[in-house]
């Protein structure tokens, strides 16, 4: 198999956000930078299905030079190679992005055959737009699945499963196909040193794909109330106890 | 919302291990209304101690380091925090297998034990997923452990506030400290104002910040340490507890790796140094983890990675395992690597206890605690004294300089005479380029460039037969041309630049009360003589030691060296009376000193001015100005190298003047340029002169130093009733000067102790004291006069008998020693007929 995924770098939030001056952009000088959790599990259903397999995964972002950091990220878990976008550090939206990456992928295919399977997030961490995997597909007229929490590949199909209220929805759709994924999906691996090592070597092929005109234009950030790092006290010492075990059970943890 | 009490005793600021152990032991102490606040919340308010890794290894050169790290894991003992699981400091190359010999004397001087040298295949024994094929070898300390620290904190801070000693202020910022009249008087903090008139800084990274909005300084830099966590390691999912393998210390490569539970811990020093600004430390609002857990920056770690492999390629090796956790977490860094406590300079009652690791935290808690109750602290904290700064030494720009350059050396091999590389040619005496001229080798003392030997004196290495030392450690920053200067001046005659002095003038109608209550010596004598003191402090130990001219009955002049001159300064300041009778004025650059000394230097200044300076024209201890064509010379004739001849004081802009006259003066007699080496180590040591910060330390006492005078003065003085008392005590030790007999190593070479070696029985055995205290050369040096390498150490009364004979160890290996003198008495001149010389001295 040949597997493709693609994340974006972004900022990695716990804090309060602040946004910088011109309310542009969130204000980084304190923060690492990561992909979202959807596309950590994409990267992790690529590694595995590659693992039962064989064949190829290969990471794509589109994004500034920096966005490197994350491209060895993924192949410190496994990822065979990287495709970077290098961008100027701007903000492209959906669209543009989803063109930029089908010429890549076009450009991939010709050079080394098809991708069997196009791994994205359900959305973006930050701008949420949850468009580009789906632009993707109908551009490269492939089907595409959004929000699954369970991947299968068998017999040329992959089986998708999307979770519904009440239960979950399963597609099975040919191959070549796009997926967007959600976290949850599986859990991601964290990387080894030797992985680390191994992905420092491993290979980046960066272009510089042109900016076609925005469309869209951002008029400024604002960040919602209420947002940031919500502590509740729920007791001191022993007497806490009761209110943690309520806690645990609320979240499945504690029967 | 709460608010915080509207008084205090005591405000301190920062609920980290210090400030958490501080006001524990202030309460111990008897404190009562004080205050504990913080900006974060409990019990994990977001500073370092919050991500330490916790470790505690028990041995370091310092003295006082290794004091308050074995003070504190002493407590966190005793808190029941404290797990024991061994450490080993592996050596990769022959030079740091040298330094961990070197570990193994500093343990047996401070008393750690057990301490060993392992093998390769004793360290696979105890740490069975190393990679010994790597390593020559390590050092072994059973007693190394970590601890928690945060419960530690907790555990005081609760003991404290159920002695209805504390109240304590989480969640609660301070916004504004107040100082008027140059005394801190109050806490603005985001639930109040608290009145106060002693508040300490224990603030780790954020203390600048605090310092600051007092007007005082604590310079620190927060600089990020690199740690990673990987597991779930297979080896440790069996374990029992949270660390039962030894911690291992890779010191060639600056990292080291403990097990953590499942996990191994990696930590690095290895990278770049990385600082940041204390203004621009994310809030706790805003940090992603905690504030001073900072997003890792991989490309920094990438090179340690192969490091950690080959060391451990069981754990580090495995592709199961995984890097769960990364950080950038954020250290404190001082210029001079050593904490930052005690009053600051500028503010009365504003402390700081900045700067300050896990392992010696409690220890800096308690210390504290006594000398802000006490007046001074069981442990003797000079060398982390806040007021020994100089101005430009508080600076952004030195505090970064000096960090960044010490920062790779954080596991590194210092050489104890190591001189820095970064923000030199500060401080340059008006001799500076003649000098230069000269070949002088700087070294550095309190910002000053001082000529440590000269160059151009080469020749005499031959013209005296001074050896070479054969091995490099012992001839590293060192030259046989301090020896050689050292014969000359005493053929001849010496010259020194002493531009490093510090310098005050205390004058007015209270100053003679004033110094009188501040040093041990007779201050009131009559006007143009100079004494010498020692300072005391309240328990009779050793403040300081220095000179002081009576110039005018009301106007005295205060030298001391360099290196403690602000410690001083602040010292003299205190001690100045309320009422305004008596001042401080700092006149360091106003005057700069030359050095004449020799059994010629008679004739030479004698050469150079009409005044009288015959024997009884200007007797020993005497000042005066003399003219010297036109520049007006307070001479002043005393010397620490112990011969004839004069420290010559002029306006600093004259400095180069007198130098030129006297050189020119000189060179029919045979003068010769002299450094450092000679003033502050040869000529001192086979005097048996003592040092402050080697020998006078605030745990001797006067007596123990064999300095006790005849008499006491009648008039009162800081640490006089403690004086009086040792003065009816046997001593438990005496300072002794002890010469090597055989400097013969195993391998033929001929080794030369540096100082701080243990001073063992002739098997080996250490001596303690009944104090407690062990046996070590408080300063070693050559004594070319003598043919000999002198050691100074304080003996237990055994073995302090002149012709007894004893060991120092030095690299693992004993060198025969014999004490020649118990006292003061010199080993050069005993009689010190050359300082008092009437007449010129036989060469």
């Amino acid at each position: 198999m040949k597997i493709l995924v693609c994340g974006k770098r972004v900022p990695m939030t716990g804090g309060r956000i602040v946004l910088t001056e011109d309310e542009q952009a969130i204000e980084t000088r304190h923060l690492g930078f990561t992909i979202s959790p959807h596309e950590e599990c994409g990267v992790e259903e690529a590694v595995r299905l590659v693992e039962q397999h064989g064949g190829e995964s290969v990471v794509l972002t589109l994004g500034p030079p920096e966005a490197e950091e994350q491209l060895r990220d993924q192949m410190a878990l496994g990822v065979d190679r990287a495709i970077h976008l290098v961008t100027g550090g701007e903000e492209w939206d959906p669209q543009a992005t989803a063109a930029a990456i089908v010429d890549a992928i076009r450009a991939d295919e010709a050079a080394s055959g098809p991708f069997d399977l196009v791994v994205f997030g359900n959305e973006s961490a930050d701008s949420g737009g949850y468009q580009v995997g789906i632009r993707v597909a109908h551009a490269l007229g492939r089907p595409a699945v959004t929000g699954l929490k369970g991947v299968a590949v068998e017999d040329g199909r992959v089986r998708c499963e999307q979770e519904v209220a009440g239960g979950r929805d399963v597609y099975v759709v040919p191959l070549p196909a796009v997926v967007t994924v959600k976290e949850g999906l599986n859990l991601p691996r964290y990387p080894s040193v030797p992985g680390r090592m191994r992905a420092k070597q491993k290979p980046v092929a960066a272009t510089t794909p042109d900016r076609p005109q925005a469309r869209l234009r951002l008029v400024r950030l604002a960040v919602p109330a209420g947002q940031g790092k919500q502590a509740e006290v729920l007791g001191r010492g022993p007497e806490a106890a009761p209110a943690v075990v309520e806690v645990l059970r609320g979240i499945g943890v504690v029967a | 919302m709460s608010t915080v009490p509207r008084d205090a005793r005591a405000v301190v600021i920062g609920c980290g291990i210090v400030g958490n152990s501080l006001a524990y032991h202030l309460a111990r102490e008897g404190w009562r209304d004080l205050v504990l606040i913080d900006k974060g919340p409990l019990p994990n308010p977001g500073g370092s101690t919050g991500h330490a890794s916790n470790f505690i290894f028990l041995v370091d050169h310092s003295k006082e380091m290794t004091q308050l790290t074995l003070e504190s894991t002493r407590q966190y003992e005793e808190l029941g925090v404290f797990t024991e699981c061994g450490g080993i400091e592996v050596a990769r190359t022959e030079e740091r297998l040298e330094e961990l010999r070197r570990r193994m004397a500093s343990a047996k001087a401070w008393g750690v034990e057990p301490v060993s040298l392992v093998t390769p295949a004793e360290i696979k024994e105890l740490v069975p997923y190393i990679d010994e094929s790597i390593l020559l070898g390590g050092f072994h300390t059973p007693g190394v452990g970590v601890v928690d620290s945060l419960r530690a904190g907790t555990l005081m801070r609760e003991w404290a506030v159920e002695s209805g000693a504390l109240q304590v202020s989480a969640n609660t910022e301070v916004t504004g400290i107040d100082v008027e009249g140059g005394r801190v008087r109050r806490v603005h903090t985001s639930r109040g104002t608290v009145e106060a008139e002693t508040v300490v800084i224990a603030c780790g990274v954020w203390s600048p910040v605090l310092a600051r909005m007092a007007g005082a300084f604590v310079p620190l830099t927060p600089a990020v340490h690199q740690m990673i966590d990987v597991g779930p390691v297979p080896r440790f999912e069996q374990s029992s507890k949270a660390i039962e393998y030894p911690i291992v210390r890779d010191m060639d490569v600056f990292m080291y790796e403990r097990q953590d539970g499942t996990s191994l811990e990696i930590g690095s020093y290895a990278h770049r140094t990385i600082l940041h600004d204390p203004e621009e430390i994310p809030s706790i609002e805003e940090a992603a983890s905690s504030p001073t857990e900072l997003p890792f920056t991989q490309a920094d770690f990438d090179p340690q990675m192969q490091d950690a492999l080959d060391l451990m390629p069981e754990i580090v090796g495995d592709e199961s395992v995984g890097v769960k956790y990364a950080i950038n977490g954020l250290i404190s860094l001082t210029p001079d690597g050593m904490p930052l406590l005690g009053e600051t300079p500028e503010v009365k009652g504003l402390w700081s206890a900045a700067a300050v690791w896990v392992k010696e935290g409690p220890g800096v808690g308690k210390s504290l605690a006594e000398w802000m109750v006490h007046g001074e602290s069981h442990i003797d904290l000079h060398s982390s004294d806040i007021s020994r700064f100089h101005a430009h030494q508080q600076t952004r720009a030195h505090v970064r300089a000096r960090t960044t350059e010490a920062f790779p050396k954080t596991y590194g091999i210092i050489h104890p005479a190591e001189q820095w590389a970064s923000d030199r040619n500060l401080r340059l005496s008006p001799m500076h380029a003649r000098h230069e001229a000269l070949g002088a080798v700087f070294y550095e003392a309190a910002g000053w460039e001082r000529p440590q030997w000269f160059e151009s004196n080469a020749p005499l290495v031959e013209q005296y037969g001074v050896e070479a030392r054969e091995a490099e450690w012992d001839a590293r920053w060192w030259s046989p041309i301090v020896n050689a200067e050292h014969l000359a001046m005493r053929d001849n005659a010496g010259l020194f630049d002493l531009s490093a002095f510090a310098i005050f003038d205390v004058q007015g109608a209270g100053a003679l009360d004033a110094l009188q209550r501040s040093v041990l010596a007779q201050v009131d004598v009559a006007v143009g003589r100079v004494i010498y003191t020692p300072v005391l402090s309240p328990g009779g130990g050793f403040r300081s030691d220095l000179t002081i001219m009576r110039l005018a009955e009301d106007r005295f002049r205060v030298v001391t060296g360099g290196a403690h001159g602000m410690a001083d300064r602040k010292l003299f300041s205190d001690n100045l009376p309320a009422d305004g009778s008596a001042s401080l004025v700092d006149v360091t650059t106003a005057w700069t000193t030359i050095g004449l000394w020799g059994p010629r230097a008679r004739d030479i200044l004698g050469s150079v001015t009409s005044d009288d300076v015959s024997h009884d024209g200007f007797p020993f201890a005497a000042c005066r100005t003399l003219e010297l064509g036109s520049q007006l010379v307070l001479a002043s004739r005393i010397s620490y190298v112990g011969d004839l001849g004069w420290e010559l004081y002029v306006p600093i802009e004259q400095g180069a003047r007198l130098w030129d006259v006297l050189w020119e003066a000189g060179q029919p007699h045979g003068l010769t340029a002299c450094g450092i080496g000679v003033y502050g180590t040869t000529g001192r040591l086979e005097k048996c002169y003592r040092a402050y910060g080697a020998e006078l330390e605030s745990e001797y006492t006067v007596v123990e130093a064999g300095m006790a005078r005849p008499t006491v003065k009648e008039q009162d003085f800081v640490g006089k009733d403690a004086h009086l008392r040792h003065r009816d005590e046997e001593p438990a030790a005496l300072l002794c000067t002890l010469t090597i007999d055989d400097h013969t190593s195993a391998s033929g070479v001929k080794r030369y102790p540096l100082g701080r070696e243990p001073i063992t029985l002739p098997d080996g055995s250490p001596l303690t004291d009944a104090k407690g205290r062990r046996s070590y050369a408080t300063s070693a040096g050559a004594a070319p006069s003598v043919g000999k390498h002198v050691l100074m150490a304080y003996l237990p009364p055994e073995q302090a008998v002149v012709g007894e004979r004893l060991a120092v160890e030095y690299m693992c290996e004993r060198y025969p020693v014999t004490v020649e003198v118990v006292g003061a008495t010199p080993l050069f001149d005993p009689e010190n007929a050359r300082i008092r010389a009437a007449d010129p001295v036989p060469a």
